[in-house]
């Protein structure tokens, strides 16, 4: 068996160490070693965007990074985004558009809606679609939750 | 943007008769789900717990002559190995299915792992249980199968020929209730007669007859299978399951292990989508095998490739259809030929495609004869609505060939022949109170169908659906809590936010605010026997079933009440959540100082109820679509969709709105793209969601959805089922608006920008 890996990062703001073998995804990394469950498996190739996480500000899909390769670098889960004041506020605009039926591409999407809104604060619905391309879902035709990502914007402007 | 309408009459009706019913609270389950804290299949951990990887088939069709696994259990850190032989000898035992009937159950053992034969590429042969996922499959690599490769069958047509290769020497066709002579892929061909078509056919004034065709698709639930079993010394087996019925499951273990109910405890998790996919067993027993066998628990989770490969996908057809129509756009007569895939074992939804067909219009002479095919494809699975996409997509698509030949709207044709209260179905069922006129006629009142399309290259859609929904066993558990606020604990699995709509009908009954009920959906220890979420049924049955144990606590607390106030139980009534008395004292608490009351006293509020509703009533829908073609490419974008659909009452609007929107993005996909792609020997070539493609964000526009409420008498609130049929009329929707952009008629789905390239090719 190959020997493990000793990898230092920071991850929702707080430094972790672990060790995992060079063949463990961040996926599996975050899931099995550091029982960050909410990153969901939905394709494991990079396909579905299930399990979008922030690594150093760039969106990705964790199963198609190494676990080994974020050594140094920070990132961002669904876990991290409840602050002392509650929920994120795609959280909750989620949750009052009914953004989500079974849940499961949820954590990805929100993941994916918080990098763009940093980006793009004022996001149309085409901006949307576009950036979302590589979220899927097979619940809700999309249709709420773009609304979701729409209604967070002017919340968001606002929090700053 | 345009916001969902809920049609005038009955919103004004909503306003004045409920205080919960029609708003739109937030969803119990949703601070879990937005916080990544909810619990699906796969993020189950135990203390020791294993990890299990099945080995497939690489072949479509083979006989399996041995199976050697001495070097896999040699590999360092495998726990456990198993094949079929660890299952006991499923001999001529049967399984109960509940709706689908009673089975033998042999094949059900077979399918989740093959024992002599390999029907399907993917299929099952081999697991293990090891101490990491990558070690459990470096393991599947050294088990070696001695394989004897047989001919593949991939197409159901060709399947039903007396030459073709059989995948069972044993299947005898049904045919119309005889056992034939010979073995044949056909496991049965069953026939509804209404009236005397040639009759009809006499009667009409023109007759078309067309074939139809429909890819094999996937349900496509993002969340991948995932069992976790316990199985302890004391042969008591605990398992943690994704899955649309817990009940169902433990069913399924039960028989296929032998084991008693009583020493099986089925604890659903959250479950990641489901659509149909996700009442069948797949890793559950295997799960529960190497459990046995390694003494610690072990968990079974897929990846996509095996979702693809050996679940569930729904059949692929071959309709014939031969519908006649006077000038005056009176349908006369129908006759039909369904021929369904049921993949390697027997029992496709054929049968369904055959009620539902015919179902909005009212015909009086029609004739299907329905087959039901194998094929060396993975056992087929219900996918929302099942069964009734397939053959409806004929009758949608021939409704329209006859409106352009007899220059008249696609409303009016549907208005004109649309079923009614006590029209007698093509199954000899008399059609209960439905929505079909109403919500026709909202579509062709609705703004986008009023607002003419213009440009080159477009053309605009109408389809209309039908689905038979279910009723079926439910059960809750009710208490009332000190507080006042009530528990409620659910036997149905939550997909789509049900918790929140059955709390809704126990909250509107007492006239509390919904969040003072807390659902959550329990093991199979901990409520009554629950069927299957699926069959549109949840909202219904289940909410029924909470209907009552609001009921029975009412009573109670009315009784109390009469106790506490030394009154008749006759002088109390209790409205809006506070309990007066009627006998002009002017006596009154809330339920909250009743409760509180109690609970000092040791006094237990609550119930539990089990419902059987038999009047769950049908669905219906029509939809509109906008579409433009590319002539050059072949792709059709969608401009603009409408969905409109009769949801009875709609309990939580949002709910019901995702519902519509989701069931028309997936008939989009299905319209389009999706397929599974064989080659020559039978192997799936786009087991993955790069390949196999199911719609995006940016493929959709907004889909508007019009909500029509005709309440269903079979339900104490009116609801009848919503989930299911808006996955019906979006593939001839479609095809009938590329028709009117371009002029060609597409009969094959998916109609995939090549399909489309080829047919503009031909027509020039």
């Amino acid at each position: 068996m190959a020997a493990k890996v000793h990898v230092t990062a920071t991850i929702n703001g707080e430094p972790v160490e672990f060790l995992c073998e060079p063949r463990q995804s961040l996926l599996e990394v975050l899931r099995d070693e550091l029982k960050l469950t909410g990153s969901k498996e939905g394709c494991n190739n990079g396909n579905c965007g299930a399990c979008s996480v922030i690594l150093d500000g760039l969106l990705v899909d964790a199963c198609i990074v190494l676990g080994a390769e974020i050594d140094g670098c920070s990132v961002e889960t669904i876990e991290g985004l409840m602050d002392s004041e509650g929920l994120h506020p795609l959280q909750q605009t989620f949750l009052e558009n009914a953004a989500l039926q079974c849940g499961i591409c949820t954590p990805g999407f929100i993941m994916a809606g918080k990098s763009l809104l940093e980006k793009n604060p004022q996001a149309s619905e085409g901006d949307i679609r576009h950036w979302c391309a590589g979220n899927l879902c097979r619940c809700t035709g999309y249709d709420k939750i773009v609304r979701a990502i729409l209604d967070a914007e002017p919340q968001l402007e606002v929090k700053k | 943007m345009n916001p969902t309408e809920v049609m005038e009459p009955a919103k004004t009706e909503v306003k004045k008769k409920y205080k919960v019913i029609g708003t739109r609270p937030i969803r119990h389950d949703g601070v879990d789900k937005v916080t990544g804290r909810a619990v699906y299949g796969a993020d189950v951990q135990l203390p020791g717990m294993l990890h299990g990887k099945v080995l497939r088939s690489p072949h479509a069709h083979a006989l399996i002559k041995s199976i050697n696994t001495e070097k896999a259990e040699a590999l360092y850190g495998v726990k456990a190995v198993m094949t079929a032989a660890d299952f006991p000898d499923a001999g001529s035992r049967t399984a109960n299915l509940g709706e689908l009937g009673e089975v033998p159950l042999k094949p059900m053992c077979d399918n989740v792992m093959a024992s002599d034969k390999a029907v399907y590429h993917g299929h099952a042969v081999a697991a293990v249980a090891a101490t990491s996922p990558h070690i459990a499959e470096e393991a599947l690599k050294l088990i070696e199968v001695e394989y004897e490769v047989l001919p593949p069958v991939l197409d159901v047509v060709k399947a039903m020929d007396e030459d073709s290769p059989l995948l069972h020497e044993d299947l005898y066709t049904d045919e119309l209730g005889e056992k034939s002579s010979r073995p044949s892929n056909v496991a049965s061909h069953s026939r509804h007669v209404k009236g005397d078509v040639s009759q009809g056919f006499a009667e009409a004034d023109h007759v078309l007859e067309r074939e139809y065709r429909c890819a094999t698709v996937h349900q496509g639930y993002i969340e991948p299978h995932a069992a976790t079993a316990m199985w302890n010394p004391d042969g008591y087996l605990t398992m943690w399951v994704t899955t649309q019925g817990a009940f169902a499951v433990r069913t399924a273990v039960h028989q296929i292990l032998d084991i008693p109910v009583s020493r099986l405890k089925v604890i659903p998790t959250e479950i990641g989508g489901g659509f149909g996919g996700k009442i069948p067993v797949y890793g559950e027993p295997v799960a529960a095998v190497l459990s046995r066998k390694a003494r610690r628990p072990v968990k079974v989770v897929m990846d996509r490739t095996e979702v693809f490969l050996a679940t569930g996908p729904t059949s692929g057809s071959y309709v014939k259809l031969k519908m006649g129509v006077t000038n005056e756009g009176r349908i006369t007569a129908a006759e039909t030929m369904l021929a369904y895939e049921a993949g390697g074992y027997p029992g496709s939804i054929v049968a369904l495609g055959g009620i539902c067909m015919f179902a909005p219009y009212n015909i009086d002479h029609t004739t299907i004869d329905m087959y039901d095919v194998v094929v060396n494809k993975p056992k087929t699975a219900a996918y929302r609505a099942p069964g009734a996409p397939n053959s409806e997509f004929a009758v949608e698509c021939m409704l329209d060939e006859f409106c352009q030949i007899l220059d008249m709207d696609p409303m009016e044709i549907r208005l004109k022949n649309g079923a009614k209260e006590g029209d007698i179905q093509s199954h000899g069922i008399p059609h209960p109170r439905i929505g079909c006129i109403e919500t026709t006629e909202a579509a062709r009142d609705c703004e986008h169908y009023q607002t003419p399309l213009e440009g080159p290259n477009r053309g605009r859609g109408v389809a209309s659906g039908y689905w038979v929904n279910a009723g079926l066993t439910s059960s809750v558990t009710a208490r009332l809590n000190g507080d006042g606020t009530v528990t409620l604990q659910e036997g149905s699995t939550d997909i789509g936010g049900t918790r929140t709509s059955i709390a809704m009908q126990l909250a509107e009954v007492l006239g509390i605010p919904v969040e003072d009920v807390v659902p959550s959906v329990v093991d199979t220890d901990s409520v009554g026997y629950t069927e299957v979420t699926g069959g549109s049924r949840v909202t219904f049955a289940t909410g029924w079933a909470a209907y009552n144990a609001g009921q029975a606590i009412k009573s109670q607390l009315i009784e109390q009440a009469a106790e506490v106030w030394k009154v008749d139980k006759d002088q109390v009534t209790l409205a809006d959540g506070v309990i007066t008395t009627t006998n002009g004292d002017s006596r009154s608490m809330t339920i909250k100082e009743l409760a509180a009351n109690l609970s000092q006293k040791g006094i237990d509020v609550g119930s539990r109820e089990t419902v059987t509703p038999q009047n769950h009533g049908g669905a219906y829908a029509t939809h509109v679509v906008d579409v433009e073609v590319d002539p050059d490419t072949g792709k059709v974008t969608i401009l603009r969709y409408t969905a409109v659909q009769d949801a009875g009452r709609a309990i939580h609007p949002s709910y019901v709105e995702g519902q519509m929107q989701g069931g028309v993005v997936q008939g989009i996909g299905w319209a389009l793209n999706e397929e599974y792609f064989y080659n020559e020997e039978g192997n799936l070539m786009n087991a993955s969601f790069l390949d196999y493609r199911m719609p995006t964000s940016l493929d959709l526009p907004m889909i508007e959805t019009i909500i029509v409420e005709v309440p269903n008498p079979g339900h104490p609130y009116g609801v009848r089922g919503v989930g299911e049929v808006p996955i019906v009329p979006p593939q001839a929707a479609i095809s009938n608006a590329i028709a009117r952009a371009v002029g060609v008629r597409l009969g094959d789905l998916p109609m995939s920008p090549q399909t489309v390239v080829k047919a503009l090719a031909a027509k020039s």
